[in-house]
């Protein structure tokens, strides 16, 4: 019993970028048609965005402090980092420590910018090519943005840490009844599956219930008669890529913590995301979320060393394996619509 | 048989089936202009270390020369598997991202011939193609259920399932995390090796790493015996290619890209066809792989990464989908820059811009820096992204273009179509 719950909440944190990351791929198919194999990309931008900020943030100058000395007896010189001196020790460093949660404000108009400049600039040639076309494109495009980003960061993770409030594990076993110590989870995690639940929350309610939303569905579900009617659905469209690229940054800055961030992560989620859209049945956003969680908790299972001793490297295959059945019997998708991408 | 080999870029339009006039067969059985196309390429694979070594040795443009011999065994290795791919991608228009999967089985067929069998590359070779068909076959038998990108995301799917376990479970067959070599301790059964030694990959009794080397003047040019025979192979699987481009079943091929629907409606089952193409092109791919450890006797789980399967999507579009010779000419470009460009550094700009003033040459070395070195990627992303958006043709393409653009100004016909 611990250890299913245990592996439920480590499948959580996975899960949440998944579900993410194939919500933006949704998102941007159902709304332009058009598949983006840049969305990694966009969410490793975020990731560094949070790297940037936290440099940013620790700028420093050195000073000399008469009052100490170093092993010669000369002054020592010490760096100040420039939020000490304008906030106070306290406060600025409270401010570098979390620069993570602050990155979210920084990211939110640079996606936005990235993700307007991409459609606007290149994607928007590419609706009415083949979606091979727009695969290749776009592929090409992850390796330029990847290439630029391993330019100026290195091609080394670089660890950006969590805030020192979130550091250590929540006994979750306590509430629930158990022994105390055998269901630990890392705070941060928490806040990062609660953080996803908000946003894929937002972003539902922001189709949902806003006049903008019921245009962008309605364009989704008939994008000529819409047109007709006098909207201009292209930008809303618009927009709507640069929202998508806004969830993938987000949930690229806040998995900073978890995974330290290095120019390839977005490919190697991307590949995971494409399965889970495709599991998810494209075009479809509940699916997209609900195949997120689904494939990250199952992934998480399938490497308990229990299920390891009966299929050894299952852990490694898992959602591979899992697409091919669902792609073979049910092509639509867990929650794919009728008519959608079906050949 | 139609004739339909008016020109290969248009070869993703159905046949021309008004012009039934019996075509006149060369050798080969091929017509007038493939036949002089094969007899191009072969003449160039075979002056290869002439033609890529154009500089003389110890010059300051030496570092370009590509005629040695490890990377000009990678062109034509890597040629065989563009040819490969482009047989499925662009004839049936399939996008397969996992065919990296197929070089890395044929791979490992052709390690354990070695070091299980005879240190001769043919069985090696040819059981690399095997088993590289098989598993083509398993694969391509689930993954042609589906079409479009859902193809794409199968074939992604088994061939990261292949390395995944390549790396992990396998273990005991493929080496894992450090791959195979020849070991002293192999012991193949029809080579006297003296205990202790390692084994050397040979073609009855051709060392593959024998070069002669030859002197003229200030160049110095080299012939492998790797080189030549991965060549010749390449040669034979260029011309396959041909017959079967242009072949009533290459023919069926361009038919299932073109409207695979209407084929169907026309009560004809495309799968067969479509499944041979699969199988062909894994071939094609184990081939090459078996080639690659031929000349370099090792193999390791990256080499089935889906990033190698990328880099021969970007090989055959980079050279030209669907045309013959395209797929060659893009591996041969994205291996000479992969080695040749990210050789430079920043001493070797400064030395071209010298002639500059001083500020004007650290900004041009600045703004080409990150292109160059380890920054080659960037570059061949850029030009990836340039073909796709302005050349969808590829470089062969480009070469119509121009091609056209001189004719038409020698005609002076303006009425034709501009090449935009």
């Amino acid at each position: 019993m611990d250890a299913i719950i245990l592996q439920t909440l480590n499948g959580l944190d996975k899960g949440s970028a998944y579900a993410l990351i194939a919500l933006g791929l949704t998102l941007i198919f159902g709304t332009l048609g058009v598949v983006n194999f840049a969305h990694g990309a966009l969410f490793m931008i975020g990731a560094f965005c949070a790297v940037t900020l936290q440099r940013i943030l620790s700028l420093s100058h050195e000073v000399i402090d008469e009052s100490r000395k170093d092993f010669l007896g000369n002054p020592l010189k010490v760096d100040i980092p420039y939020m000490h001196e304008w906030l106070g020790p306290d406060l600025g460093q409270a401010v570098i420590n979390w620069s993570v949660p602050l990155a979210i404000l920084f990211s939110i108009p640079i996606m936005i910018a990235v993700g307007y400049a991409m459609e606007r600039g290149l994607i928007k040639h590419f609706y009415k090519r083949p979606h091979a076309d727009q695969i290749l494109v776009t592929f090409g495009l992850a390796i330029v943005l990847q290439e630029i980003i391993k330019y100026f960061f290195g091609a080394n993770p670089i660890p950006t840490p969590a805030p020192p409030a979130f550091n250590g594990s929540f006994d979750f076993g306590v509430l629930i009844g158990a022994d105390p110590f055998t269901i630990m989870y890392p705070y941060w995690r928490l806040v990062y599956f609660a953080f996803a639940m908000i946003l894929i929350a937002a972003v539902f309610a922001f189709l949902q219930f806003t006049t903008f939303g019921m245009v962008v569905r309605a364009g989704m579900a008939d994008r000529e008669t819409v047109g007709l009617l006098g909207i201009n659905i292209d930008k809303r469209f618009t927009v709507m890529f640069a929202i998508a690229a806004c969830v993938a940054g987000l949930a690229g800055v806040m998995y900073t913590p978890i995974n330290s961030p290095n120019y390839h992560m977005g490919m190697d989620f991307l590949v995971l995301s494409f399965v889970v859209v495709v599991v998810g049945g494209m075009g479809s956003l509940p699916g997209a979320v609900l195949a997120g969680f689904l494939l990250g908790i199952l992934e998480s299972f399938a490497s308990m060393a229990e299920v390891i001793d009966i299929i050894p490297g299952i852990n490694q295959i898992i959602i591979y394996l899992v697409a091919i059945v669902i792609l073979l019997t049910r092509p639509r998708g867990l929650m794919g619509r009728k008519g959608v991408m079906e050949e | 048989m139609t004739d339909q080999t008016q020109n290969p870029s248009v070869a993703a339009k159905p046949a021309r089936a008004t012009k039934t006039a019996a075509p006149s067969r060369g050798i080969f059985g091929l017509n007038a202009k493939d036949t002089t196309l094969l007899i191009i390429v072969a003449i160039l694979t075979m002056l290869a270390p002439f033609i890529l070594n154009p500089f003389p040795e110890g010059s300051d443009l030496a570092q370009f020369n590509a005629g040695y011999p490890d990377l000009m065994q990678r062109f034509v290795i890597f040629g065989i598997f563009a040819i490969g791919f482009n047989i499925l991608f662009g004839l049936t228009g399939y996008l397969s991202f996992g065919h990296a999967a197929f070089l890395g089985v044929g791979s490992y067929a052709a390690i354990w011939m070695m070091k299980l069998l005879t240190l001769n590359v043919i069985p090696a070779i040819i059981m690399s193609i095997v088993f590289a068909g098989l598993f083509a076959l398993f694969v391509g038998f689930i993954s042609l259920r589906r079409s479009g990108i859902y193809f794409s995301i199968l074939t992604l799917a088994f061939a990261q399932m292949s390395y995944a376990l390549a790396y992990s479970v396998l273990t005991p067959i493929t080496g894992g995390e450090t791959g195979l070599q020849l070991k002293s301790t192999d012991s193949p059964l029809l080579s006297n090796l003296a205990p202790g030694e390692i084994g050397r990959a040979n073609l009855f009794g051709i060392d593959m790493r024998t070069s002669y080397e030859l002197a003229v003047g200030d160049w110095l040019f080299t012939f492998n015996a790797g080189y030549y025979i991965a060549a010749l192979v390449m040669l034979i699987g260029f011309y396959v290619s041909i017959r079967i481009f242009r072949s009533p079943f290459g023919m069926m091929l361009r038919a299932v890209k073109s409207n695979q629907q209407r084929m169907n409606y026309t009560g004809l089952n495309s799968k067969p066809y479509t499944l041979a193409a699969f199988v062909i092109s894994g071939m094609y791919a184990g081939l090459a792989g078996g080639l690659m450890v031929a000349m370099d006797t090792q193999v390791g789980p990256e080499r089935m990464f889906w990033t190698a399967s990328g880099e021969v999507v970007l090989m055959a579009i980079l050279g030209g989908v669907g045309t013959l010779i395209g797929p060659v000419l893009g591996a041969g470009l994205i291996k000479y820059m992969e080695n040749i460009i990210s050789k430079i550094n920043s001493t070797i700009l400064h030395d071209w811009f010298a002639f500059l003033p001083d500020g004007l040459e650290d900004a041009v070395v600045f703004i080409l820096y990150p292109f160059i070195g380890k920054g080659w990627h960037l570059t061949l992303g850029i030009v990836f992204m340039l073909v796709v958006i302005f050349l969808p043709g590829g470089l062969v393409e480009g070469g119509q273009r121009i091609a056209r653009l001189f004719r038409r100004k020698k005609s002076d016909d303006a009425a034709k179509t501009p090449a935009e």
